[in-house]
């Protein structure tokens, strides 16, 4: 058997949630004041996952830096292995908004995607 | 020069009252924004979770800045950006500056005053110590990562929980910072549940509520924070101070609506939010000069800013087109137990539209309660809350047909 204390973040009420599951998988979530409590906690206990933003270095840009961001949410275990990745690159300006700067990003399956244009210098 | 309508302001609020004033029928539109480009504070928010209302999806700060661009520039409206504006004055001149123009004058039939707010910066938090280099406001640092590709510091302390401080938490992590702590003096975070579990509970960072920082140590550079626990009346409690050696502090204690340009046209501003009184228009005391957005009063979601923002714009249009509408006897809204403040202050039954929104903030974190709306004895609203905090702004919509012929208060109050 393990057990989780978590935080619901589904409202501001903020849930103090306490999660068993037993041998069989089973989850028993208390503390929770609706149903999405239940529901976040098998989520984020299962598999846990974050939208990653950052930045990736851009050569001869009007700025240094671009913003990018995960196509799609990744594992949550992955987010530093995505941050080196993203750290690894440097694209030529002029970049696009939506922009795919690099196809899956730290073997995720995930395409890192530009937020914003940035014009040559 | 001449325009129709002045938006002092290129952010988030600016770009949608200028859209909307636009598709209201004013034909000429003018932006003046003082930094380079349009968007705002969104371009250095480069995390996502904006536009959720609005969009009905997840975009990062750019990418919502840029959806509000390209409708502002397909709608036709004017921008001149790196022009920053002096002075507005009664009859809706406004003097600007620019390196390209110079100082000149544009006549305006309306103005609408969108131009955001201001971080409390360190001098008005009274935290004692020395002052080395390595203190900045989090927005600060934020501008330093996001946009400038530099790093503040390697070893971080955050005072305040607001969701800039929790957010560069976060960033400064994943740019291979370590964040020792953030404190917050308050018993309450004032930042979005979400951001307490996304952006500290996910990398470990502990959160000190009643904590504060009563020392910092370096001379040239910050060489580390002394941070103590505080009693119920704020103060900090001798024995309980934790030491902490780094380099950096972030300050994330609060906004403030940047206003230098209302006091000096003479807007009636409010103690309370620091942003001018507004009427059901979001007009201000100055007649034909609208507000709308973080200078009215600090939003925590940017949806609801493009939302008011887009009020404005249709009022400073129908300003310009039909001229001033004939005024009743406003009802003066109360902001009664509980409610801190609401915007707009006044609203007149004969002027407002079908439904008219009513913002405002609570004082203190209340579970199971009510938001109960009175006119005078009469019970308008009732509603009941599973929780309501300060960090999450709350509104209530109420209808012409319940305040038509009414004058009087309109009490709002947290109750039960």
């Amino acid at each position: 058997m393990k057990e989780h204390d978590l935080i619901c973040i589904g409202c501001p009420m903020g849930c103090n949630m306490h999660v068993t599951i037993d041998e069989e998988g089973v989850f028993t979530v208390t503390g929770n004041t609706c149903p999405n409590g239940e529901r976040y906690a098998k989520t984020e206990l299962t598999k846990p996952q974050r939208q990653v933003t950052s930045t990736v270095r851009v050569l001869g840009g009007a700025l240094d830096v671009v913003p990018v961001k995960t196509a799609a949410p990744v594992p949550k275990e992955k987010i530093f292995d995505c941050v080196r990745a993203m750290k690894g690159l440097a694209v030529p300006a002029p970049v696009d908004l939506g922009q795919v700067l690099s196809e899956n990003l730290a073997d995720t399956g995930v395409d890192l995607i530009a937020t914003k244009a940035v014009g040559r210098k | 020069m001449k325009t129709q309508i002045v938006i002092i302001g290129g952010g988030p609020a600016g770009l949608a009252a200028a859209v909307s004033a636009r598709k209201a029928g004013a034909e000429k539109v003018l932006i003046l924004e003082r930094s380079g480009e349009l968007g705002g504070i969104l371009n250095q928010c480069i995390h996502n979770g904006f536009g959720l209302h609005r969009f009905k999806e997840e975009l990062t700060g750019p990418e919502y800045a840029a959806r509000f661009i390209q409708m502002a520039k397909e709608a036709g409206v004017e921008a001149m950006t790196n022009t920053t504006v002096i002075s507005v004055s009664p009859d809706r001149s406004v003097t600007a500056m620019s390196r390209e123009k110079g100082v000149f004058t544009v006549e305006a039939g309306a103005v609408i005053l969108a131009m955001g707010c201001r971080e409390r910066p360190r001098g008005a938090l009274r935290i004692p110590g020395l002052r080395p280099a390595g203190i900045y406001s989090a927005g600060t640092a934020q501008k330093f990562v996001n946009v400038l590709g530099r790093m503040p510091g390697k070893r971080v302390v955050i005072l305040g929980s607001g969701d800039i401080g929790l957010i560069m938490a976060r960033r400064m992590t994943l740019e291979g910072a370590k964040v020792l702590a953030v404190a917050e003096l308050m018993p309450y975070s004032g930042g979005l549940k979400r951001n307490i579990v996304q952006c500290l509970d996910d990398y470990g960072i502990p959160l000190l509520l009643s904590h504060t920082v009563v020392d910092i140590r370096g001379k040239e550079r910050v060489e580390g924070v002394t941070v103590a626990r505080v009693d119920d009346k704020l103060k900090p409690i001798p024995g309980t101070e934790i030491e902490y050696d780094c380099d950096t502090l972030l300050l994330s204690c609060g906004l403030i609506p940047e206003n230098e340009l209302s006091y000096d046209l003479g807007c009636e501003l409010s103690p309370v939010t620091s942003g001018p009184r507004v009427n059901e228009r979001l007009e201000t005391s100055i007649p034909g000069v609208f507000a709308c957005g973080n200078v009215l009063h600090v939003h925590d979601l940017v949806d609801y800013v493009s939302e008011e923002a887009e009020a404005a714009g249709a009022a400073a249009a129908a300003f310009v087109l039909q001229g001033e509408l004939p005024a009743g006897e406003p009802l003066r809204l109360v902001a009664a137990s509980g409610v801190r403040y609401t915007v707009p202050s006044t609203i007149d039954p004969g002027r407002m539209g079908e439904t008219q929104t009513v913002r405002f903030r609570v004082g203190n974190v209340y579970k199971d309660c009510r938001v109960a709306v009175y006119l005078g004895e009469e019970r308008l609203r009732y509603i009941k809350k599973r929780i309501v905090t300060p960090g999450e702004m709350e509104q209530v919509i109420l209808k012409k047909s319940e305040l038509s012929g009414k004058t009087g208060e309109l009490r709002f109050a947290i109750e039960g």
